[in-house]
């Protein structure tokens, strides 16, 4: 700081720009800035220069109009009338599925082998961890391949799950089984699942041609009202409890508030299972899903499951042992400690390594094109990109999707981790 | 991040759209060697053999291209795209010529500004399934699950079939033929359709192609043929004419075998075939100096494979194991489609 006292004070010269320390940095940052400006106007430039001089423009007019390719998975109603538009939004939300889905059991996943590999148990300990280093260093592409051939070459054609009559008399049962009382079949295409259906739905309309269901809302309504009421019930046995010393016996009620009111309006709205049965060349009815999603949903699941038990991991042995000592020392029991004293501190060690791991996941979708899963990548970047010609317009805006849907998560699991950090006081 | 990864992009496309130029011919002469956009693995059309060698309907004409503008079938280096890649590799400059079964259609002509030389081989969508599943027409097929490889027109064309007929289907979008293949084989669908060529092609690589028939419909109009960049006329003209160069070798009896004889009896000869003449530059015709090569050039194009019949025989021909018959592909003389415009 000697430098900026000892400074001369009569006026400023412009050689000060350089030769003083005061002022050199700003000179140097507004040369890049200006070095960076210019760059960007010529990387823009040379674009349009060089689309314009092969006729090209850019335009994303061509999401308006008609698709015409079919999608195999589709969560809200597509036909290949439908626009380019709407293919997006079927591949975001097939992207979404499997991201979401393979979210959960690699958490549910990652933290059970995670403890399980601190166990005092010498097999259990070393079983976790050759599964973690089998599973975190081969690459996740591979994974999913092995997931999806394994899928489609060991289970059987539809046609092998036909019984005839001639089987029948002969006592001889199909090559292929249901399993579950007929109710799920595994070809060597899909899962067929029996599916949720209702005699008497309550209806419903739709918002930018997004069905909104009203039995659906209702049925998540009266579980949300359910839950809320068990609580009022338990807070109320506990004031009980503190008052009289004496905790009403609650369990039975607790369970009639949380299951009767869902299963009478279930009953009320006749609810049926409806069952997938061979019918010409596949399996009709029901819920299918194709084996790239399952086999997705597995690779994912199983590869980063791994990195979320180091995470875990990392998070448990950063908590001082003098902890689970003075747990014990009050004669909590192992299970107890590890729920209420371990994890929750744990947590604010655990939680930023898991945001990069949810965003990982949500990325690593894309690979979905591997075992043709129709994805964002697969629709807009794939089909729609092949079909329109519209290289740049498709690649920007996949950019802009991904990155938008890893800044959400990111927010949201930035907020959560604000929530559960170490309170000082 | 977020400004760097955008213009990240930006910078990769503008540098990938400023290597192309117009002067293909130049461009090519310069380098001494043809890139030359080829299927990812297609028997009797482009494939690498067991040496690496290229061969294959399509193939061939490339090495007819690289002849007659370089001089030498075997200057030519054959990269392999798929569906999804290779117009992106045309219009970037990453090849001279596409030709890989690609479908002439308006969109591509004009929205991906390309040009669409020629059509070599006039195909037509079709199906195949396993003869035990007891299927003989495409319209039995409801219900059934399709593989399908993306990026082609066959794609839109299926959607349409099966709308037309008010039949469902599930489909099984795949990246490229030797995949779909496999998952076809392995059972993962009922029918794989694309090009009657293609299947005919994939029929030949399977372990046993008597276990698979090809259904009786052929649900579109698939006119295949080289593609090259618009708006580099000239290097059109160059590939169209190569490939009509061929055409007429067939029409007028010019075989690679007879190549050399015809040209002395027709140097020999004051009343030979004056188009013949022309075509080979014979005395002092030379036609191939007005779109930049010499008068020589068709000599050439037709001594590297052949005429367009037999390069047809040799690859794709019912001697072959892909056994396809010349129907559309015939010459105009004998019931075809296949006319080449006069060389005058």
């Amino acid at each position: 700081m000697s430098v900026a006292m000892d400074a001369p004070k009569d006026g400023f010269r412009l050689s000060q720009l350089i030769y003083d320390t005061r002022y050199r940095s700003y000179t140097i940052q507004f040369f890049v800035m200006l070095l960076f400006i210019a760059f960007l106007i010529w990387v823009l430039n040379n674009t349009v220069a060089n689309l314009a001089a092969k006729d090209k423009d850019i335009s994303f007019g061509f999401l308006w109009s008609r698709a015409g390719y079919d999608i195999d998975q589709q969560l809200i109603p597509y036909t290949n009338d439908s626009t380019h538009l709407r293919a997006l939004f079927v591949g975001l939300l097939n992207s979404l599925a499997v991201a979401v889905i393979a979210s959960a059991f690699a958490t549910i996943l990652g933290v059970t082998v995670g403890i399980l590999r601190l166990s005092k148990n010498w097999l259990v300990a070393r079983l976790m961890t050759v599964y973690v280093e089998v599973f975190r260093n081969v690459p996740l592409l591979l994974w999913i391949i092995v997931a999806f051939v394994i899928l489609g070459e060991t289970r059987p054609g539809p046609k092998e799950f036909k019984v005839t009559d001639e089987m029948v008399a002969a006592g001889q049962a199909p090559v292929g089984e249901m399993w579950l009382w007929d109710s799920v079949a595994v070809t060597n295409r899909g899962t067929n699942l029996p599916a949720p259906l209702l005699d008497r739905p309550l209806g419903g309309f739709e918002v930018m041609g997004v069905p909104i269901n009203f039995s659906t809302i209702a049925v998540i309504l009266v579980i949300v009202g359910s839950v809320m009421a068990n609580r009022a019930l338990l807070r109320r046995a506990k004031a009980v409890q503190e008052s009289t010393g004496v905790r009403p016996v609650t369990w039975w009620k607790s369970l009639l508030i949380l299951f009767a009111p869902t299963l009478a309006l279930l009953v009320a709205m006749g609810f049926h299972l409806e069952y997938p049965v061979l019918k010409g060349f596949n399996f009709q009815g029901g819920i299918n899903l194709a084996h790239s999603f399952t086999a997705m949903v597995i690779a994912l699941t199983l590869y980063s499951a791994t990195y979320v038990a180091e995470a875990v991991r990392a998070g448990i042995l950063a908590i001082s042992k003098g902890q689970t000592e003075a747990a014990y020392a009050l004669g909590m029991r192992p299970s107890w400690t590890m729920n209420l004293i371990i994890l929750p501190q744990a947590l604010r060690v655990i939680i930023p390594p898991m945001i990069s791991q949810y965003l990982n996941i949500t990325k690593n979708t894309t690979l979905g094109i591997a075992v043709s899963y129709l994805d964002l990548r697969g629709t807009l970047g794939g089909i729609t990109l092949n079909q329109t010609g519209r290289e740049l317009e498709c690649m920007l805006l996949m950019m802009m999707i991904y990155l938008s849907l890893s800044l959400m998560i990111s927010a949201i699991l930035n907020a959560y981790n604000h929530s559960v950090r170490l309170k000082e006081r | 991040m977020k400004k760097s990864a955008f213009y990240g992009a930006l910078v990769a496309t503008t540098l990938v759209a400023g290597m192309a130029s117009a002067g293909t011919l130049d461009d090519v002469k310069a380098r001494g060697e043809l890139l030359c956009g080829s299927s990812s693995g297609l028997a009797g059309f482009g494939l690498p053999d067991a040496n690496g060698v290229w061969t294959g309907f399509d193939v061939d004409l490339c090495r007819a291209v690289a002849a007659a503008v370089l001089g030498d079938a075997t200057k030519v280096k054959f990269i392999a795209t798929t569906g999804e890649t290779r117009f992106t590799a045309l219009a970037s400059g990453e090849v001279d010529l596409l030709a890989r079964n690609s479908t002439w259609t308006f969109s591509r002509d004009n929205d991906l500004k390309l040009d669409f030389v020629a059509v070599n081989y006039y195909d037509g969508q079709g199906f195949m399934v396993r003869k035990d599943l007891g299927v003989s027409s495409a319209k039995e097929l409801d219900g059934a699950t399709v593989c399908i490889q993306t990026g082609t027109t066959t794609e839109l064309n299926l959607a349409d079939f099966f709308k037309a007929n008010s039949i469902s289907y599930t489909p099984v979008t795949v990246a490229d033929d030797s995949e779909a293949q496999r998952q076809y084989e392995a059972g993962a669908c009922d029918a794989f359709t694309t090009d009657a060529s293609g299947l005919a092609s994939s029929r030949s690589a399977m372990a046993d192609p008597s276990a698979h028939i090809i259904l009786p419909e052929i649900i579109s109009k698939e006119p295949l043929g080289p593609v090259v960049r618009h708006g580099d006329n000239n290097w059109g003209d160059i590939v169209r004419w190569t490939y009509f160069s061929l055409l007429i070798a067939e029409e007028k009896g010019i075989t690679k075998a007879n190549l050399n004889d015809v040209i002395a009896a027709s140097e020999a000869d004051p009343a030979a075939d004056p188009e013949t003449k022309r075509l080979l530059g014979i005395g002092d015709n030379d036609m191939g100096v007005m779109m930049g090569l010499d008068k020589d050039w068709a000599r050439r194009s037709i001594g590297a494979a052949g005429n367009y019949g037999e390069i047809f025989e040799a690859n794709i021909g019912e001697a072959t194991p892909i056994g396809l018959a010349r129907g559309l592909n015939a010459l105009w003389t004998q019931g075809g489609l296949q006319y080449a415009p006069p060389v005058r």
